[in-house]
């Protein structure tokens, strides 16, 4: 069964080309993803999000129940509204899922985990949670759009009523309100300022048109990618997955080692990894014609390794990609393409924030 | 539907053939490959003066989302390429039987031409796919 948005039939009036994701029929572009990408470089663009999956946790073990969850600690959230990125691991130290966190009340938090693994990670939620008192409740009843890019948050302000912009004034980064019928927060998947918003499903179609006349682009999945590669931002399912350590996967900053007493899911399977030595994830810098692709294979001083995620850079003009690959990288790489080894450029795996080129 | 127009040949890997006079052809690919592969990216294009069999990988239409061969459709020299290409690639999406077609191919035998798709059996062709 395909399951739809119920902004659906806004895609299909935008003219949008859909595509199967994970059991979704979403928008792959709308004419064009590279001047979709450049809309939200340069100035406003919109995704319909609304198949991602959020999840209420709320009661009394609450905070405590996210602590033995999560590889981050959510006893780093002590201001309201403050969000957190964090893998949830599997007992091998594979990731599960990743995930963003809102903090309302240590009785009360926000996950938004991602749709392609909405079974796994709402079965996974409960087991965890027995033995702790805590609800675990999806909020199907939102919709959630993305506007992002500089003149985002300008443009969606136009559709706030004065309460909401008193709510999100001065908020910043990573931060979510809900004010009056919205949860408005300051996330993203693309490097760029601007706001997720849940919005009730009744009213979604309304705020999307509004949107579009404020001027905002719609953007469809081709965009999505590119940005948040651009982005040095994980995919799930392709930069990561169960198999792989987020000690592999870039995510190491996600996990929250001190204090040495909290124990969470995975902790003493990465704790042994980590001492061990494992792969990284690295970015690739290809400046010649051609476009490194998923599942290219990579040669590397002393190892080998793979691209996780590869696409043409619109920003950037030219190839760039995620490749795990053994720890003895220098800087430089080859990439096996359509049969010939190509010496490619190793560098940290971020390449562009806010509009300008981090290389 | 897609565009395909009645004074052009095809061939079933989706290139389109323009008789120029003289036994020279001018190549593309069509609407419906563009679309298939979405914003392109890169053209790598032959080299004038190489000699083509038709069949053979004659360029490379690098999209967003993949790589793909352009072979020729038929056999002869390559007399001319789109440079165009190189600076504006978006070309073969926003006009793949005009300024966006890919090289002009001087045929050692012009009747092997009447051996490619009319556009009646192109559509066939797409819709069987």
């Amino acid at each position: 069964m395909t399951n739809k948005t119920v902004l659906h039939h806004k895609h299909i009036e935008a003219g949008a080309k859909m595509v199967d994701f994970f059991g979704w029929e979403m928008p792959i572009n709308y004419g064009s993803q590279i001047e979709e990408h450049h809309a939200v470089r340069r100035d406003a663009g919109m995704f319909d999000v609304s198949h991602m999956t959020i999840v209420d946790v709320v009661g009394d073990d609450a905070k405590a129940y996210l602590q033995y969850l999560l590889a981050n600690d959510v006893d780093k959230l002590q201001d309201k509204g403050k969000a957190l990125y964090s893998g949830m691991m599997n007992e091998e130290g594979g990731v599960v899922d990743d995930l963003i966190v809102y903090f309302f009340e240590p009785t009360n938090y926000r996950l938004v985990v991602n749709s392609a693994t909405k079974e796994k990670d709402l079965n996974w939620l409960n087991k965890q949670a027995d033995g702790f008192s805590v609800t675990i409740t999806e909020r199907d009843e939102f919709a959630m759009i993305a506007v992002q890019g500089p003149n985002a948050k300008a443009k969606a302000a136009e559709l706030f009523s004065e309460a909401q912009q008193e709510a999100v004034a001065g908020m910043k980064p990573f931060y979510g309100v809900q004010a009056e019928d919205l949860f408005i927060a300051t996330t993203g998947y693309t490097g760029e300022a601007g706001y997720e918003i849940m919005v009730p499903n009744a009213r979604a179609g309304e705020f999307w048109d509004a949107l579009l006349k404020a001027g905002v682009a719609p953007c469809g999945l081709g965009a999505r990618d590119t940005l948040r590669l651009e982005a040095g931002m994980n995919l799930y399912g392709q930069d990561m997955d169960e198999t792989i350590s987020p000690l592999a996967a870039n995510m190491g900053w996600t996990i929250s080692w001190e204090p040495t007493d909290r124990n969470f899911v995975g902790r003493s399977t990465l704790e042994q990894i980590k001492a061990e030595g494992s792969e990284k994830l690295v970015g690739l810098v290809m400046t010649e014609k051609g476009v490194l692709r998923h599942g290219q294979n990579v040669k590397v001083e002393g190892g080998t390794g793979v691209i996780t995620s590869g696409t043409f850079s619109p920003t950037l003009g030219h190839s760039i990609a995620l490749a795990r690959v053994s720890n003895t990288v220098t800087d430089y790489a080859e990439v096996e393409m359509r049969k010939k080894w190509v010496t490619v450029k190793v560098v940290k795996p971020s390449f562009v924030r806010n509009g300008k080129s981090v290389l | 539907m897609s565009n395909i127009p009645a004074e052009l040949r095809y061939a079933t890997s989706h290139e389109w053939v323009r008789p120029e006079g003289d036994g020279v052809f001018t190549v593309g690919i069509t609407e419906h490959a563009q679309d298939l592969l979405g914003d392109m990216v890169f053209v790598d294009l032959p080299d004038v003066g190489d000699d083509v069999a038709a069949g053979d990988d004659a360029a490379v239409a690098e999209s967003v989302k993949a790589a793909s061969d352009v072979y020729a459709p038929i056999t002869g020299e390559v007399i001319a390429v789109n440079e165009d290409l190189e600076d504006s690639p978006e070309l073969v999406n926003s006009d793949p039987y005009g300024d966006g077609w890919m090289f002009k191919v001087k045929a050692e035998d012009v009747s092997e031409v009447e051996g490619l798709l009319d556009a009646e059996g192109y559509a066939q062709n797409i819709e069987d796919e």
